[in-house]
This record gives structure tokens, C-alpha cells and sequence, in this order.
């Protein structure tokens, strides 16, 4: 086990160096210079355009711009911000709380309700149940999530009232930033009601930013299942007389995890990486919206450094997918 | 199948109940939420140029020496209670208020009142660049060089403690409404040098005290800023006790929110909800025409645009209106001068062309282009009040300008790009806007249409000599009406020599809950909410 987690690990490296070339040599070769965006209309005489691209280290060849960038990044700097002059990690950890929680709640919905729908619906093959779950799955992943957070949006919280329309708490509450989870903070302030009101707040972007993972799941796990219930060792135990419940759960389901777990790792990756639709809907202050923003004003070490960081993380979810299944089953840990 | 899709609302409502969610919960009467549309880039106002900055720093934290009297564009007293002017122009002599107490943070409790160390010092560190703080944060003062104090202002001299003597090195009209502006804004010297000595000055750009109506509690990046109202303010603590900026980038989303009673006020709402924003029973739909001008501007340094008579065939060739219908959506009002009708100057005798193909072909005739000839428009490539739909705006006029024998292709760049090469007068013609920074007409004249201004802002890369004498004449003068005569004359002699196509001045919506009173729209595109209140 510990040589496979050493391989994985080995790999790793190129990779880095890799993104970081990549998004180096990416965000430069979009046209567009990051003092004009800033000045906009109103223009920079160009011997102030010069003084800034100097102070800003822009006027240097790309190549050298790129090396300082990489020296930096070994030496744990990410670089500071154009536009707000704040260093990027700082930035990057104001915001990444609430994307954690976020996805984490996402992740929640999408598992509670797409894995039992899968396994119930491969149980119940070919009937109407079965094809319901398969309608709403697709449903669900095609669905345009501007649209249907908007929908939610309308239904829920302008007709209805029962859920607020976006933020993280409600106004009346002021809670000072301890961890930067609302969910925890909250807690620490003692504030009566501020903690449901965190709660409601993550009612619906979490259901919006869940409904493509729920359908993933809830399709792999079928089809998962679907090929595991057919297998012989299944009928054995069938014939045994073992428990209908305990065959399914027990035995079907664990080997049937594999690929569900992939699938899950994968989400949650994506989902850590910022979710840009939902967190401009419901003005979820994520790194999402914080990376697209950079992108538009050419604020190029907000760009760098947060790919940077977001890369990282996937890389580190895979890399405990990868262990996981290790776990899991150990002809994967035994044959590399 | 029905049934289970049904499970989705209930178990929704189920959590709200259980958890006993008052979901759309009002704020506290005195509490007024704000629901902006972006987070500001820091809270030192000298240091950025973006409304949404200055909205949440210098109109509702900060007071300047000169103010701009709410709802209209000109000064009046602020921290400076009084001025004279030298007869050269050259000296102005400030006094100034006394009493004014300065907020206190967390980190710092003021032990004196605001006094003439203040203005020295919120001046000097933009205009000084051996000013210890001059480089803190990057330290680049984009306005204040953008709108030439650093090289008009020859010396601040500190008079006494409520005295503070300017010495320019030419006279400058407009340099009075440049101390209303937001990189004006008076910070705490007595702040500064504590930070400085604690060898931490940066954080005077992230949490400054200031002098004005709210300060500042807690900012979450992206999320809230929280304000409480100053008991010590020196016009009198604001009617509110709380502000809170809930940061909402989505215009729709806004408008659910003000809806839902989440929020008081949104800005920029989407033009498509205005006529639902309009029947709305709790929304009072407030609008105001916004302090800019869209327009095209002919680069007259090429042919055929050299010639005034094909720029005014292609003035005439224009139906505005047909723009104004297809872009604005009601919200915009066709131009016919470079300076908005709000502000002081604003020339109504000039008489605009009015659509006419047939009058067009007759001029183009006259000017060698029988046959018309083909060109290029340039289309931004980003919303902007004064021109929502850039693309859309530059189809119309094609259409139009094919009808008299002008084929034109649309052509568009990335917007750091268009700006870049637009300035170098790449394009023929092009479509841009400006937006007015401190209600003087020098600032869309001169800056937009000056010689000085040509290769820069000047897009029509037009310097005319009796145009550009008139407004010289203008800056040198402090004397309004006499300067309102030169302008007025400029713009006669504009529409005259036609370097742009005037589109469009937009109208700026402004949504605010019915429970709400007392808040003015800023012809400068602020928000201010001193004065606002809310009915119980």
C-alpha cells in the first residue's frame, strides 16, 4: 500500500509544473493588457502605462515573467492581487470556506438521494419507478443551472417565502469570521436563530449545485448494481437464503461502490473547483466567481495562483479516489 | 412518478418549518440593506476608480473639503467651510471645519479632532511621491493623475490648524470640482502614522476611519459589508442605525431579493424588468438621466472622414431614434450634445440632423462619394449604461449607412484591445462613451475632444483649433457664466464640424422599496445613504 501511495505521489510533480506553465502560458496569450482593462474608458498616458507595467513586473520578456512566477510559487508565494493588492492566498482562503461548505451540503443531497434512487431503481428494474428515477436523472443533468436555480429561486423564495432568496445569513445577524464556515460560526456565536438561518441560506444552492452529481450517481449506481446483481456469486447467496436486504447491501453494494466512488470523487473535485453558475446566482461569495472575475480584469496572479490552488486540490481528491479503491479492493493496490 | 417529484417541495418545506426559518425576514427598521452589485476593490477610494468602490468608501465613510450637494452636480462646503480664490487663479486658501471627530476602529481610537494634518497629509501621499505612503499598496492614484493634480498642484501649505493654503502652477477652473471627487477624500493622519510606526501602513487602505455618516464593522469579501451609523457625525447621525451592503452580482437576483423584502434598494436593475419593476406595488421605481453621452466618433484623421460634410451625410444617414428603440429599451434618450442636458452648460439651441437619407445622399454627392464607399464600425464588446448593446447599436447603423451607399463591416476586439488600439486611431469609426466624473463640462469636452486629449481619449482624433481655444478660455476663467458662454459656443461649433454621432444619454433606474424615504439619485451615479430613513 505504501509503495502505490509513493507512485501516485511521484506523479504528481510533472503535473504541477505542467499547470503551471499552462496556465501561465494561457491567461498571457488571451489578448488583453490588465492596465487598460483597469483604466477602462478613461486611458493611462502612456508614459503612466509604462511606469505601471514596471511596477507590476509586466514589462519583462514572458519567459522571465514566468521563471519569477515559479521561483515564487516554490518560495509558497502566490503573488498579490493587480486590482485589490491583496495577496492572493489570503484572498483565496477569505473565500474557500464557503465553497467547502458549499460543495459539502451539495455533496450531501447528491448522495442521500442518488444512491438509494440507483439501487432501488436497479432493484426494481423496468418498472415505472425505475423509469421514473432514469427521466429525472437525465432531467436533472441536462438541466441548464442558471435556469434552474432561478426557477428554485422564484418558486421557493419570492412566491413562497420559505427559503431566502441568496447570501449566506440573513442581515439581522453579525457574526464575526472565526473559521469562515458559517455553519461553525454561527455556532460559536451563540446567536439565537443565526444558525438555522445558515442552514436556510444552503437549502437551495446546495439542491441546485447537487442535482448533476444526484443524477451521476444515482445513473452509475444503477447501472452499477444492475451488473453486480447479475453476477453468479449473487444468485449463490440468493439461493441461501441470506436476507434479500443483506444481499443487496452487503454483498451487491460493496462491490458495486467502485465505480460510484469514482464517480463521487470526481463530483466533489469539480464541485471544490467553485461553482460559478450557482455561486453568481445565489451571490455565494466562492472562488468560482472569484476566478472568472480575474479572468475578465486580467489580474493575472489571481488567475495563476487559483488555478494553482484549485488544481491542487483536485489532484489531492484524485489521489485519495486512487487510495480509496486500494481499499476498496485490493487486486488495484496488489497488481500495480 | 408525480408523487415523487412532489417529495422535493415538501421536504424543502420541511426543513424550513423544522427549522423554524423566518426565511424572508425584514430587516430591523433600522437597519437599511443595500443590496450592491459587486465588492469594492479595498476601502481607500484614492487608490481605485470604480463606482462600486467608491460607493462603499468615499459617498458613505468619507467627507472631502468640498462636497457635491446631493442630487445635483455642484459643491458645496464640506470639511472646508469656506475658500478664496487668488485673482491669478494660482492660490486657493481653504478654511476649515472645526469639531469634526474622526471614527474609531478597533484598532484605533482618534485623540483629536480633524484639522489641517489631514488634508496635508490625503493630498501629499498622492502627490508627493517621496510621501512615506506614497507606495503602500502599489500605491497608484489613477484619478487624482488622471485628472492632472499631479502636475497642477505646485504646493500645499499648511497655514495654521484650520487653514490650508493650495498654490497651483496654472489656473484651472475645474480644480474646485476635483476636490468634490471620491480620491479626495480626507483620511486620519494621526491613523497613518500610527500604522506606520506599528509597520503596518497597508492597513490604513484595508480598515481607515473617516469622518463621514457610517463607518465601517465587518467586510466579507464577495458577501456583506456591515456599516453602523456615526453618533458623532458632524451634520448629525444618519436616521439609519445600520447599513449593510449585501453583495449580489445578479440583476435578477437582486430584483427577487428586493422583492422578497431582503433588500431596500438594488442599482442596475435589467432593463427587461423595468416595466414590472414600474407596476410593482411595494417598489418605487425612482430614474434620472445619468450623467453620460454614447457615442460614435469619426476618426477624422482618415479619409473620407476628414471631411466635415461625409461626417454630417453619415449624422444625417443616423435615425437615432430607431437606436434608442432597439438598444436602450426606454432606457436612454437620444443625444444631440457631447455634454448630458443635466449639466450646467448644456447648449439646447443646438439644432441636431435629423434623420435624412435624402439629404445624406445629396451631401455625399457634394463631397465626392456618389457611389458611398465602404468602412468599418467598431463595437465595444462590454455592456456599459450609455450603451447596453454595443453590437446591436453598430447593426442599426449599418443598416442605415447601407441605405446611402455606405457598406460598413463590424469589428470587435477584447475590450483592454479596443481601448488600446482605438486610442492609436486604428479604427475609422468606433462606438465609446464616457461617463462624467465631477459635473464640470471641461471633464467631457476637454478630456474627450481636446487636442491635448488626441491619441488618448480623443477617438475622433479631432483637434480643432477654434473648438479647442474656446475651451482653453473656459479653464483659464472661474467665473461660471462666463465659462458657460465659451462652452456653449463649443458646442455650437461641434455639432457644426460633426466629429462624433451623439447616440444616446442613458436613463438611470433606481429601485427602492416603497418603505423608504429620503433617498436622492446622484447625477454622478453614487449612492448615498445619510439621508435615508425608513417608514415604520
Amino acid at each position: 500500500m505504501f509503495q502505490f501511495i509513493i507512485k501516485r505521489l511521484s506523479l504528481v510533480i510533472p503535473t504541477f509544473i505542467g499547470i503551471t506553465l499552462l496556465t501561465f502560458t494561457l491567461i498571457h496569450l488571451i489578448p488583453g493588457d490588465p492596465i487598460e482593462v483597469m483604466a477602462g474608458e478613461r486611458g493611462v498616458s502612456a508614459e503612466r502605462h509604462a511606469e505601471l507595467s514596471a511596477q507590476l513586473g509586466l514589462d519583462q520578456p514572458l519567459y522571465i515573467q514566468y521563471f519569477r512566477y515559479l521561483n515564487d510559487v516554490l518560495h509558497g508565494d502566490l503573488g498579490t492581487s493587480l486590482i485589490t493588492k491583496t495577496p492572493v492566498v489570503s484572498e483565496f482562503l477569505t473565500l474557500f470556506p464557503a465553497t467547502i461548505e458549499l460543495a459539502f451540503c451539495a455533496t450531501l443531497f447528491a448522495i442521500f438521494i442518488g444512491l438509494p434512487a440507483g439501487i432501488i431503481a436497479a432493484i426494481r428494474r423496468g418498472t415505472l419507478f425505475d423509469h421514473s428515477v432514469m427521466t429525472v436523472s437525465l432531467t436533472g443533468y441536462s438541466m441548464p443551472i442558471f435556469w434552474w436555480a432561478l426557477l428554485l429561486m422564484l418558486v421557493f423564495s419570492v412566491n413562497l417565502g420559505w427559503t431566502p432568496v441568496s447570501g449566506r445569513i440573513d442581515v439581522v445577524y453579525w457574526i464575526d469570521d472565526v473559521t469562515g464556515f458559517m455553519l461553525i460560526d454561527t455556532l460559536l456565536s451563540g446567536e439565537k436563530g443565526a444558525f438555522s438561518s445558515a442552514i436556510a441560506h444552503l437549502i437551495l444552492p446546495s439542491i441546485v449545485l447537487g442535482t448533476i452529481p444526484m443524477a451521476v450517481i444515482a445513473r452509475m449506481t444503477r447501472s452499477s448494481m444492475l451488473e453486480i446483481l447479475n453476477e453468479d456469486y449473487i444468485r449463490t447467496a440468493r439461493s441461501k437464503g441470506i436476507a434479500p436486504w443483506r444481499v443487496i447491501m452487503v454483498h451487491a453494494l460493496r462491490n458495486a461502490l467502485i465505480p460510484i466512488i469514482t464517480v463521487i470523487g470526481l463530483q466533489i473535485g469539480i464541485l471544490l473547483s467553485g461553482a460559478i453558475l450557482t455561486e453568481t446566482v445565489f451571490a455565494w461569495p466562492g472562488i468560482g466567481k472569484w476566478l472568472i472575475e480575474s479572468i475578465g480584469r486580467r489580474d493575472y496572479p489571481v488567475v495563476q495562483g487559483g488555478i494553482l490552488i484549485v488544481a491542487t486540490i483536485i489532484i489531492v481528491v484524485n489521489l485519495l479516489v486512487d487510495i480509496a479503491y486500494g481499499i476498496v479492493n485490493p487486486r488495484i493496490r496488489h497488481s500495480r | 412518478m408525480k408523487k415523487r417529484l412532489s417529495a422535493l417541495p415538501l421536504a424543502i418545506m420541511g426543513a424550513s418549518l423544522a427549522l423554524g426559518i423566518a426565511s424572508n425576514a425584514h430587516a430591523a427598521p433600522s437597519t437599511f440593506v443595500y443590496c450592491s452589485e459587486g465588492s469594492p476593490e479595498g476601502f481607500n477610494p484614492s487608490l481605485y476608480t470604480s463606482g462600486t468602490t467608491f460607493d462603499a468608501s468615499s459617498k458613505n465613510m468619507f467627507n472631502r473639503l468640498l462636497e457635491f450637494k446631493l442630487g445635483t452636480t455642484q459643491t458645496e462646503p464640506g470639511l472646508a467651510t469656506s475658500y478664496t480664490v487668488s485673482d491669478d487663479g494660482l492660490e486657493y486658501i481653504f478654511k476649515l471645519r472645526k469639531g469634526v471627530k474622526f471614527h474609531t476602529s478597533k484598532t484605533f481610537t482618534p485623540t483629536r479632532d480633524f484639522n489641517a494634518d489631514d488634508v496635508i497629509f490625503s493630498f501629499a501621499r498622492q502627490w508627493d511621491k517621496n510621501h512615506p505612503y506614497h507606495k503602500v499598496s502599489n500605491g497608484s492614484y489613477e484619478y487624482f493623475t488622471g485628472m492632472g493634480m499631479d502636475t497642477l498642484i505646485k504646493e500645499i501649505v499648511r497655514v495654521d490648524d484650520y487653514t490650508v493654503k493650495f498654490v497651483l502652477n496654472y489656473p484651472e477652473a475645474p480644480f474646485l470640482a476635483n476636490l468634490a471627487m471620491d480620491f479626495a477624500s480626507i483620511f486620519s493622519a494621526e491613523q497613518a502614522d500610527m500604522l506606520m510606526k506599528k509597520g503596518t501602513p497597508e492597513q490604513l487602505d484595508i480598515d481607515p476611519v473617516a469622518t463621514g455618516p457610517f463607518q465601517k464593522v465587518q467586510y466579507r469579501k464577495d458577501s456583506v459589508i456591515r456599516y453602523t451609523a456615526f453618533e458623532d457625525y458632524w451634520k448629525g447621525k444618519p436616521a439609519i442605525d445600520r447599513l449593510v451592503f449585501s453583495i449580489t452580482p445578479d440583476a435578477s437576483v437582486r430584483y427577487a431579493k428586493l422583492k422578497a423584502g431582503e433588500c431596500h434598494m438594488m442599482p442596475y436593475p435589467n432593463p427587461a424588468d423595468l416595466e414590472k419593476m414600474a407596476q410593482d406595488k411595494d417598489i418605487n421605481l425612482m430614474s434620472q438621466e445619468g450623467l453620460n453621452v454614447g457615442y460614435l466618433a469619426f476618426n477624422t484623421k482618415k479619409k473620407p472622414f476628414t471631411d466635415a460634410k461625409v461626417r454630417q451625410a453619415l449624422n444625417l444617414a443616423t435615425n437615432k431614434q430607431a437606436i434608442i428603440d432597439a438598444v436602450f429599451q426606454g432606457a436612454g434618450k437620444i443625444a444631440k450634445n457631447p455634454i448630458p442636458p443635466t449639466m450646467w452648460s448644456y447648449n439646447d439651441k443646438v439644432v441636431d440632423y435629423n434623420y435624412d437619407p435624402v439629404k445624406a445622399k445629396q451631401l455625399l454627392k457634394e463631397a465626392g462619394y456618389e457611389n458611398g464607399f465602404t468602412t468599418n464600425i467598431w463595437a465595444m464588446p462590454v455592456q456599459r449604461p450609455y450603451n447596453p448593446n454595443a453590437r446591436r447599436m453598430a447593426e442599426v447603423i449599418q443598416e442605415d449607412w447601407a441605405k446611402v451607399g455606405v457598406k460598413a463591416e463590424i469589428v470587435s476586439y477584447e475590450w483592454g484591445e479596443y481601448l488600446n488600439r482605438s486610442k492609436k486611431g486604428e479604427h475609422e469609426t468606433v462606438l465609446l462613451g464616457w461617463t462624467g466624473d465631477n459635473g464640470d463640462p471641461d471633464n467631457f469636452l476637454y478630456v474627450l475632444l481636446g487636442c491635448d486629449a488626441v491619441g488618448g481619449s480623443n477617438r475622433a482624433q479631432w483637434c480643432n483649433k477654434e473648438f479647442n481655444d474656446l475651451l482653453v478660455k473656459a479653464k483659464q476663467t472661474s467665473d461660471q457664466a462666463t465659462r458657460t458662454k465659451y462652452y456653449e459656443e463649443a458646442q455650437l461649433v461641434f455639432k457644426r464640424e460633426a466629429p462624433w454621432i451623439t447616440t444616446a444619454h442613458s436613463i438611470v433606474y433606481e429601485p427602492v422599496r416603497k418603505e423608504v424615504e429620503g433617498f436622492v439619485i446622484d447625477p454622478l451615479g453614487g449612492h448615498y445613504f445619510s439621508n435615508v430613513s425608513l417608514k415604520k
